[in-house]
């Protein structure tokens, strides 16, 4: 049983989202420097574990382990020997075998991360597993959200998001991000509303605290920020919908129906997007859209989340284990580090 | 069983013995597969094994109405031999082994391969016969063939037979021969991909879920069908409240339905599944507390006849995979007396174990009677192995000495790799029952002694 990763949002409750997003602030600071590198993480390995196809998590998370100087190991399903049948606990036992820190996992199952949790030593963080929940994307919603506001406002972020009205729109039923983002964006206050056909939604939503609609229309004038979930062609084979187009009509940010926003109104997707299906170009390249703040974000969340489940063990540094005198910690010299991608 | 030159004689001594009336204190002396008598005190007899049940109750041997073995084609699973052996651990001295073998037991060739494999297992191994060749639910297997050579009871068990057309017409065929079909209510369709039970918890977990009406549409579509052709029909591991009221009301019309629960839909709910350790997972699907109080109630009020394990065992890599694509099933055989005594005999206060899951709405608890009753009694009627074999009682002479010994008291705790099964897939690891099973035996020899088996 490995030591407390992060699995679900539900982990960390409302005091552990806003550590992550302070120290995603300090960790933004190193993003954005010319060498966008300190020693926090240095001798630790930090594995991603994909099942599925990703590519911006994966790298995203890559890039925060190296922005952290951990050594990274890469192990995507195409290139692993479970496509020769090896089973999901053999493979990741052989992993963690190589000794690593902290393992990634990406899967299409929902639970697998919980299971992996049982059976390695390293700490699981849970990159998307199935339809259940996908933790760092909805901390790095609640930061690019809470950073918007702020910029909007004139002032630095807040720590919640207390009464900002957010529709998540779409596949909720089949969103790990529509869960996730759930809970955080209700730890932190929001008030949450889920539209989209009866189809999609969960089939229940006793106990999550949101209000379900079903007029996209009707519910944009009353909200603060419309966050898009993608659509799968899947459902259309599932019968669970008449045609892509008559859902693009009624539940996409189309361009007439963006023509209508009241232009305060933000734009979130997790991506991948599909233009002119959930959201037409016109509304993802605007300045309400904060679709590219999203994935930038990412790496920074991304390496609070490791840097805080890693912390414990770490050798002092200079300035101590404050985050922020981390970020003004020197880098690493590009000559330390073994990285091996 | 062979006779033998010589009586062969037990004593079972100490005991109290499970009557219609409760318990009465009685020791039981066995003579060459017969109880000879059930008396105060009995002198030991001369050559005579005596087994110690003070302290204990002495009950028929159980019967368990649904059992996969496993055996042919997934031996790494279980065998007919390691299977038999764990019913006996459970107190059973029968068990029905399902069809859903590979190939299945769906011919007279496959009904004769496995009768032998039986004849050799250390308690009665009943086969029962698949209704449709193969199980595919397209054209009905022979049954008349295998009726010939005793088969009682036939199911596609695993599956439902989806067509509603050619499950009347098995019906129809199999009410002259004098045996009974079983279904697994199961409407495919509404049922696709759910891997636990659709509600709170499948939403929350995000792992697709089956509606009970999956299983329920298929309880009303067969109890139709009893009533058009007049067949009995004997429901398999019924899960929801409203299977339970459906069965409740054919049986007040007088309809020849009968029906069973397993143990483990009495005492899990599907809050199990939040760890998404594929051990929780099953056909039918753990339902919520409300649905566990109405199994219950079910047996409690004689709507329900039998409890029976669905003792299903599965190696354990295949339990090690990803929650949707684990097989469900549970193991079920050596804990399904102790886990049904602690759910309808028991509560807080005579020592329930604290997992087993409160129940939401209050209810008297059973007695021993009417434990024996789901557990040996019923079941081996249903089978037509009381006829046929003398299973399910009394414990009287004159009787076939199908016996189990039962200590109430003893409370210990389930450890999956002391299991007689080949598979491990048990939900109960490491949790805490009370009641276990001392001695069993079948047709007059001791086939577990002290709670090991003797071979």
């Amino acid at each position: 049983m490995s030591r407390a990763g992060l699995l679900s949002i539900g982990d960390l409750g409302r005091e552990g989202i806003v550590e992550v997003l302070r120290l995603a602030d300090s960790f933004a600071e190193v993003s954005a420097r010319a060498i966008p590198k300190v020693p926090a993480l240095r001798g630790k390995t930090v594995a991603t574990v994909f099942f599925e196809a990703s590519t911006r998590t994966r790298l995203s998370f890559e890039a925060a382990a190296k922005r952290l100087s951990a050594d990274t190991m890469s192990f995507a399903v195409t290139t692993s020997s479970v496509t020769k049948g090896e089973s999901l606990r053999d493979t990741v036992e052989t992993v963690d075998a190589l000794g690593v820190d902290v393992m990634v996992v990406r899967h299409a199952s929902s639970g697998a991360a919980a299971q992996v949790a049982r059976w390695v030593d390293a700490c699981v963080v849970n990159a998307g597993d199935g339809q259940h929940e996908h933790p760092t994307q909805a901390l790095l919603d609640c930061f690019t959200l809470r950073e918007a506001l702020a910029a909007r406002a004139g002032s630095t972020p807040v720590d919640d998001l207390d009464g900002v009205r957010i529709a998540i729109v779409g596949d909720v039923g089949h969103s790990r991000v529509a869960r996730s983002c759930v809970l955080a964006f209700g730890a932190l206050g929001a008030r949450v509303t889920l539209v989209g056909p009866a189809t999609l939604m969960p089939p229940t939503t006793q106990g999550w605290g949101v209000e379900v609609r079903h007029d996209l229309d009707e519910v944009l004038p009353e909200i603060d920020v419309c966050y898009l979930l993608r659509l799968q062609s899947e459902r259309l084979r599932e019968a669970l919908l008449p045609s892509l187009g008559e859902y693009s009509e009624r539940f996409g940010l189309t361009r007439d129906r963006a023509r209508r926003l009241d232009p305060d109104l933000l734009v979130m997707h997790p991506g991948p997007m599909i233009r002119g299906l959930e959201i037409a170009s016109e509304v993802a390249d605007s300045a309400r859209s904060l679709v590219t703040r999203q994935v930038r974000n990412g790496v920074a969340v991304r390496m609070a989340v490791l840097f805080r489940l890693l912390a414990g063990g770490l050798p002092p540094v200079p300035g101590g284990m404050d985050p922020g005198a981390l970020a003004t910690a020197q880098p690493e010299p590009e000559t330390g580090g073994a990285q091996h991608g | 069983m062979a006779e033998r030159a010589g009586a062969r004689r037990v004593l079972l001594r100490g005991g109290s013995v499970v009557g219609p009336s409760g318990l009465v204190r009685a020791d039981v002396l066995v003579e060459d597969g017969t109880i000879v008598a059930v008396e105060a005190t009995i002198e030991v007899p001369g050559g005579a094994t005596v087994l110690d049940a003070s302290e204990s109750v002495v009950g028929p041997g159980l019967v368990d109405l649904h059992t996969h073995l496993r055996e042919p084609g997934r031996e790494g699973a279980e065998t007919v031999e390691t299977g038999a052996r764990a019913a006996a651990l459970g107190g059973y001295t029968a068990v029905v082994a399902m069809p859903n073998t590979e190939p299945a037991t769906d011919s007279a060739a496959a009904v004769r391969a496995l009768q032998a494999l039986g004849a050799r297992a250390c308690v009665e191994v009943a086969v029962a016969g698949a209704i449709t060749v193969g199980r595919a639910g397209q054209r009905l297997a022979p049954l008349a063939e295998m009726a010939d050579l005793g088969v009682r009871l036939f199911t596609d068990d695993g599956r439902g037979v989806q067509h509603a057309g050619l499950m009347r017409r098995a019906l129809e065929y199999a009410r002259p021969l004098g045996v009974i079909l079983a279904e697994h209510c199961e409407d495919e369709e509404l049922a696709a991909g759910g891997s636990m039970h659709e509600g709170v918890w499948s939403s929350r977990l995000g792992i697709p879920g089956q509606p009970a009406i999956a299983e329920e549409s298929m309880v009303e579509r067969d109890i139709g069908l009893v009533r058009l052709t007049g067949a009995p029909l004997h429901l398999l591991h019924l899960s929801s409240a409203r299977s339970v009221a459906l069965v409740r009301a054919a049986r007040a019309e007088g309809l020849p339905v009968t029906a069973e629960v397993t143990p483990h839909h009495m005492a899990l709910t599907d809050a199990e599944v939040a760890s998404y350790d594929p051990v929780f997972k099953v056909n039918p699907p753990l339902r919520p507390g409300a649905d566990v109080d109405a199994v219950r109630a079910g047996v409690l009020d004689g709507t329900i006849d039998a409890i029976a394990t669905d003792h299903a065992p599965h190696p354990p890599e295949s339990k090690e995979e990803p929650f949707d694509s684990a097989p469900p099933g549970m193991t079920g055989l050596e804990t399904a007396f102790a886990v049904a005594y602690g759910a309808l005999c028991c509560d807080a206060s005579t020592g329930a174990p604290s997992w087993l899951v409160a129940t939401e709405t209050p209810q008297r608890l059973a007695s021993l009677a009417e434990l024996f009753m789901a557990m040996s009694v019923a079941p081996a009627r249903i089978a037509g192995l009381d006829a046929a074999s003398g299973q399910g009682g009394p414990v009287g002479p004159g009787a076939r000495a199908h016996l189990c010994v039962v200590d109430l008291a003893a409370r210990w705790t389930v450890d999956p790799a002391a299991s007689a099964s080949r598979s491990r897939n048990t939900p109960l690891a490491g949790r805490e029952l009370v009641g276990r099973v001392r001695h069993t035996i079948y047709a007059g020899e001791p086939v577990v002694v002290d709670g090991k088996a003797v071979r």
